[in-house]
């Protein structure tokens, strides 16, 4: 019974060390094998009994501390290789949303939000999002304008569900892909201090479309001057997101190129919301009553004619 | 050889096996009363379980299958905390429900225009697509539920989105108007608020608690189409 003591001792203090070496190694002991890597690291470092999510944190900083830069380990055709770019937590993901949101000059939202933790989450559902509230909110704006009209017969418009989608996920991927290899091509010319990755480029561009949900939904409102504020507004906030976050990759490049690189950012952004509003929301009612006002006058001009 | 030698000599071990008990009294040089003894009764309990199941009739099969899921629509409709949607999990009900919705959401082929509402194919690939992008996000969340239970309960729940749809196409056959469009919209707003807390109830266990919003957020926006594509029908 001695060595089975023994044996048991041994067993904790290998796992210990070979935890601290590596967290992702099997240990054996007699609790629950769900709670041993959440418990051992926790007593190693001799911190109090924390919150699960603290612990999930500072399991994630013990990886990136030990694996250095190189954050990815598992070959690309595992699981595992897909679940590091999901691992946030819920106030994370609002964090990003705030700082996409609310853009401080000076503060870079990739160094200060994700910060080498780039995730697929924000991206992908805020893109969900958008498209469906693109399209809702569309056939919602055309249904009130043409309210009152007696030749007007109400269709869902489903068929523009898949052309949203394919517009606002084309945007929010080729994009950052060729905004990537643009900066890939003037780093090997001029060595730049800031250098993202294409990950970080999607995320900042994910993050940054999701003013749109908003204006989007407050696009149903048929006035074209509100729209067109809104469509300011979106674009001023979103488009100084992606300045101030792509201004010091490119700064110390040649001034024209710099300055080409973040005009053309922020016109691609405001192409994709003008050309959203303008297919999917019909004119509002302002040219539909000059319409109306119109075949009065044509069937007068016909009657005095005949 | 030596085994019988043994045998005779070691009762203690022998004592606690009772299978083995009548075999020390039997000359272990012949190995055809081993073998007979040892394998008939296994083999007799398979046969036992081939005839359950192999030789029942064909309404014995389907009616377990569908009260089993039957019982499961019962969960789904008075959501309690239980397991019984987890555990024995099965996609025939998800397919009925989501034949049923594709078959009274898709437009008549008479309606021709471009732009009107879903087909057939379009409200399945929604449902199903949907489904799995869901369950892929929780699982690379860090869920631990399994792939194909995580379908189960997402397709189980749309029970009450069906429902709603048949009250829908009830409701339209009335005259239309204001009115009309206010009881199919509370209609379809109760049917969603039920679906949610359903499906939470069941799935939001798996997660890990700081993530459950996020894992929550695509099934609430999966069952906000699905309502949307039924409250926009217009027959």
């Amino acid at each position: 019974m001695a060595a089975v003591d023994d044996l048991q001792f041994e067993e904790f203090g290998d796992a210990a060390t070979s935890l601290a070496a590596n967290p992702d190694a099997t240990t054996i002991s007699i609790e629950d094998p769900h709670e041993t890597p959440k418990h051992q690291p926790g007593s190693l470092r001799g911190s109090g009994r924390e919150e699960d999510d603290e612990l999930l944190g500072n399991d994630d900083s013990d990886k990136t501390e030990l694996l250095a830069g190189q954050k990815k380990s598992s070959p690309f055709w595992t699981f595992e290789y897909y679940q590091t770019f999901f691992d946030v937590d819920t106030y994370q993901v609002f964090d990003r949303i705030k700082g996409s949101l609310l853009p401080i000059p000076g503060k870079n939202f990739v160094r200060l939000y994700i910060r080498s933790n780039p995730d697929l989450y924000g991206p992908f559902w805020i893109c969900a999002t958008l498209v469906f509230a693109i399209a809702i909110s569309g056939n919602l704006s055309n249904f009130l304008i043409h309210l009152g009209e007696k030749t007007y017969h109400y269709v869902p418009e489903f068929r523009k569900v898949s052309i949203a989608a394919t517009i606002i996920y084309a945007y929010a991927w080729l994009v950052p892909l060729a905004l990537w290899g643009f900066l890939m091509w003037r780093n090997s010319k001029v060595m730049n201090i800031v250098s993202y990755s294409f990950l970080e480029i999607v995320c900042v561009y994910g993050y940054s479309l999701f003013i749109y949900i908003p204006t989007a939904i407050l696009w149903i409102i048929p006035q074209k001057a509100v729209r067109w504020i809104l469509v300011m507004i979106a674009l001023s906030i979103s488009g100084s997101v992606l300045a101030m976050t792509f201004w010091p990759a490119v700064r110390e490049d040649n001034r024209r190129i710099a300055l080409a690189t973040i005009v053309t950012v922020v016109l691609l952004h405001m192409l994709l919301s003008v050309g959203c509003l303008a297919y999917f929301f019909d004119a509002p009612e302002m040219d539909h009553l000059s319409t109306t006002t119109a075949t009065p006058n044509q069937t007068v001009a016909a009657a005095k004619s005949s | 050889m030596a085994e019988a030698e043994e045998s005779p000599g070691d009762p203690g071990t022998a004592s606690p096996r009772p299978l083995f008990a009548g075999l020390s009294d039997i000359s272990i040089s012949q190995d055809i009363p081993i073998e007979g003894e040892i394998t008939i009764p296994v083999r007799s309990r398979i046969r036992e379980f081939d005839s359950s199941t192999l030789n029942e009739s064909v309404q014995n099969t389907i009616m377990r299958d569908l009260k089993a899921v039957g019982k499961k629509f019962m969960h789904v409709l008075y959501p309690r905390k239980s397991n019984t949607l987890l555990r024995d999990w099965d996609l025939w009900g998800p397919l009925i429900l989501c034949v049923t919705l594709a078959l009274m959401l898709q437009r008549g082929s008479a309606d021709s225009e471009k732009d009107g509402g879903p087909q057939f194919a379009e409200v399945f690939v929604i449902v199903w697509f949907g489904a799995v992008t869901i369950t892929l996000n929780s699982k690379l969340l860090g869920g631990n539920i399994s792939f194909f239970q995580s379908l189960c309960v997402l397709g189980y729940c749309i029970l009450p989105l069906t429902v709603a749809m048949l009250i829908c196409r009830l409701v339209l056959l009335a005259k239309p108007g204001p009115v009309n469009f206010m009881v199919r919209l509370f209609v379809v707003i109760v049917m969603f608020a039920w679906s949610i807390v359903a499906s939470t109830a069941f799935l939001a266990d798996s997660q890990p608690p700081n993530r459950k919003a996020l894992a929550v957020y695509p099934v609430f926006l999966f069952y906000f189409v699905i309502s949307w594509m039924i409250l926009t029908f217009t027959p």
